[in-house]
């Protein structure tokens, strides 16, 4: 693997430079700015520095867009090929994600998981290339380290942009952000002290044993069945704030959309929070109680997307804590659940 | 000295104890402390003990009569869906009301969807809750750490800052034009009756975009609902929505598409703020609770300008009046129908 060294104003220089051959997207600063089908994030044109801790909208609006087009069909009576799907031609544009955190990369990896048989979704990896931004800094909701996840890590992403003393090191992790490098031009190669000062700050990040064993370990009944669920729920809006804005919540839904006889099948993001996620044609839901669809979303992440694929379907990024509008915590929820018996 | 916030904490966890313990109450729903600086939850007291985590603050921003109706039928024997009902009289609840949440259990009164026999309402009169945007705009590079209140400032603090801000700047926009911070109704007093608000420009939120010109006000229109991710917070943390299926999620017919092209969210917002004309009460529980920080109060502000100005009502401050849109008055302006003469002389 190749590491860069760069100043302050040469990085942005050479972020600069992808402009012109790729979409680069940042997480915008303002509502207004935010641009197309990804909310919260921007066109990039400059070589912004991304502020601490995590974008409000995380990358998984470009790996799993919301909608995203399935498939087009003519709705139109006399067509005679009328309502037959037509594949929809996957995207191929480059696009280039500029200022993620490590937790947000890790989240595609764990999205991949389950994806890993989705054609929409891998054509979407095979196109984005993700830059990351080590945090020199966390935030008080901010707790990776204890999903697996480290400030320092690099899982998921193709180029990780570390900030050491005054420099940046740029490490060049996949064969896909090799062309980055072929785009600047006289990139300087850091020194072995630079690379030796980062490899010793990834590695005082406290090693945390993250909990996903403890709880891998306790029985799925008892857990499900324990009595502080009630309380947690009790507040809950049931509303998609934190599914949507979470990086590794993937569900969708499915409808089609006929405009002017021209029909399109798309997918869209749905929630566990939402009741119509669950209820059948029969008018029954399994999951008809607030409680249930609160119990659903924790124990997903916490304890049946490990035992089915190993890690929490949680990077600890924390946007949920912040942004849930009757502040429900999953640190807490985690604390309730590792204190069954 | 206790700050004005910590008598009305200490008075409410007195008036809950008691509630609770007589058994006149089932049930106390007020705000607990969050997890973060400026934040409180919903919270359901149902012991004398639980009453003790009950917290008054400057960011009680959730309209707890949104839960009302819920936590009562949740108090009630469980009964399948033919049994009859039971007899004798059912639990009771208390809630905490400020002005506008008082005047949203009125509507929901009217309305059918709450029996005023089974509540208790514990009026407040609101000092005007902060908007927690305010507070991290104003401090755009730190991560606030810690809010501590006192009656008229709030001491912010971080990692390397500290710095006392004025309180009533910092308060929400739907408290800064409020009215009536007091009760339209209630059965126990908490702390001081508030005075009548005066205020000659209520609307003047609405007024500076309604003075926009059209291509101006469709360019905020487009800035301003740009970002919604379509969560439908604002939805669900509204008293006023509380329809089975709301017509966003309906698909026979699909109302309005699903996804966040502007188009259909645009649809979305304008549809809500029209099904809350004339039941709105600014609460600003919407806008509080949207995580993409979208002012989408300002449409249903508009509606209730209208409604003030077309049928001379404001949203619940009569609770025994009729609501002015499910109402008919052989008076009632007509100039909008459509007539087939005037139709005709119009040339449509
Ligand atoms: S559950 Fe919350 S903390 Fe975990 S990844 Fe999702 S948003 Fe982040
Ligand atoms: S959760 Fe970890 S990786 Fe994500 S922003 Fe915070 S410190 Fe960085
Ligand atoms: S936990 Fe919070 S953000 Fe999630 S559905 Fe409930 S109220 Fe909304
Ligand atoms: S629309 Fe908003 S301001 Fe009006 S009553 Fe509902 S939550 Fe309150
Ligand atoms: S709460 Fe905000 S983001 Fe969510 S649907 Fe409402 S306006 Fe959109």
């Amino acid at each position: 693997m190749k590491v860069y060294a760069f100043k302050q104003a040469d990085l942005e220089k050479w972020v600069k430079s992808w402009t012109s051959t790729h979409k680069v997207y940042r997480a915008a600063t303002q509502k207004s700015e935010t641009c197309g089908a990804h909310a919260g994030w921007t066109e990039m044109t400059d070589g912004t520095m991304p502020p601490c801790g995590p974008a409000k909208s995380s990358v998984k609006t470009f790996y799993f867009p919301q909608p995203e087009t399935m498939a087009t069909f003519s709705a139109k009576k006399e067509d005679p090929d009328g309502l037959l799907m037509e594949n929809q031609e996957t995207p191929e544009e480059k696009q280039i994600v500029f200022g993620v955190r490590p937790c947000d990369g890790r989240s595609v990896e764990l999205n991949n998981l389950p994806y890993v048989d989705d054609p929409f979704y891998q054509a979407n990896r095979e196109r984005t290339i993700l830059v990351g931004f080590s945090c020199t800094e966390q935030k008080a909701t901010c707790f990776c380290t204890q999903t697996g996840g480290s400030p320092y890590g690099t899982e998921g992403l193709d180029v990780a942009l570390s900030q050491v003393g005054d420099v940046f090191l740029a490490e060049i992790i996949t064969d896909k952000a090799a062309e980055l490098v072929d785009n600047g031009d006289g990139l300087t190669e850091a020194s072995e002290s630079e690379i030796a000062e980062l490899t010793s700050l990834r590695q005082a990040v406290e090693e945390n044993p993250g909990h996903d064993e403890s709880l891998k370990a306790k029985e799925m009944t008892a857990l499900h069945g324990a009595p502080f669920w009630d309380k947690v729920a009790e507040s809950c809006l049931n509303c998609g704030a934190c599914t949507f804005l979470c990086p590794t919540c993937y569900c969708f839904d499915i409808q089609d959309e006929v405009v002017r006889g021209q029909g399109k099948r798309i997918r869209y993001w749905d929630s566990c929070m939402f009741p119509l996620y669950t209820l059948h044609t029969t008018g029954h839901n399994p999951r008809g109680k607030k409680v249930q669809r609160v119990r659903n979303r924790f124990m997903h992440k916490l304890k049946y997307f490990p035992d089915r694929f190993g890690p929490f379907s949680c990077v600890g990024c924390g946007r949920c804590i912040q942004e849930c509008p009757v502040n429900i915590d999953i640190r807490e929820v985690m604390v309730d659940l590792l204190a069954v018996k | 000295m206790p700050t004005i916030n910590e008598t009305i904490t200490q008075e409410i966890r007195a008036k809950a104890k008691e509630l609770l313990e007589s058994k006149e109450v089932a049930a106390f729903l007020g705000f607990c402390q969050g997890s973060l600086p400026m934040t409180t939850r919903p919270f359901v007291a149902r012991s004398p003990e639980e009453a003790d985590k009950l917290v008054w603050n400057s960011f009680c921003v959730l309209n707890p009569a949104n839960y009302l109706p819920e936590l009562l039928k949740s108090l009630e024997p469980p009964r399948g869906p033919r049994d009859p009902a039971p007899e004798g009289p059912l639990p009771k609840a208390a809630l905490l009301a400020t002005g506008c949440w008082s005047r949203n259990i009125a509507i929901q009164i009217k309305e059918n969807q709450l029996d005023r026999d089974r509540v208790v309402i514990v009026g407040i009169a609101s000092r005007g809750m902060v908007d927690q945007r305010k507070i991290r705009a104003r401090f755009p590079d730190q991560e606030i750490l810690k809010v501590e209140e006192q009656d008229h400032k709030l001491k912010v603090s971080g990692q390397n800052f500290e710095e006392e801000i004025n309180r009533w700047d910092m308060v929400r926009g739907n408290c800064l034009t409020c009215l009536h911070p007091d009760p339209v109704m209630l059965d126990v007093r908490i702390g001081a009756a508030g005075q009548e608000r005066k205020n000659d420009t209520p609307f003047q939120q609405v007024d500076e975009i309604k003075n926009k010109s059209t291509d101006e006000r469709w360019q905020w229109f487009q800035d301003e609902f740009a970002s919604c991710i379509r969560c439908y917070a604002c939805r669900n943390a509204c008293p006023l929505c509380y329809c089975d299926t709301c017509f966003v999620d309906d698909s026979k017919p699909q109302w309005v598409g699903k996804s966040i092209d502007p188009v259909d969210t645009g649809l979305f917002h304008i549809l809500r703020a029209y099904h809350c004309a004339g039941r709105c009460t600014d609460c600003g529980a919407c806008e509080s609770v949207c995580p993409m920080d979208i002012n989408m109060r300002i449409l249903t502000k508009k509606l209730s300008m209208d409604v003030l100005a077309l049928y001379g009502s404001e949203a619940g401050m009569d609770p025994e009046a009729p609501l002015p849109l499910s109402t008919y008055k052989t008076d009632d302006p007509q100039d909008f129908i459509l007539s087939e003469s005037g139709a005709a002389k119009e040339g449509i």
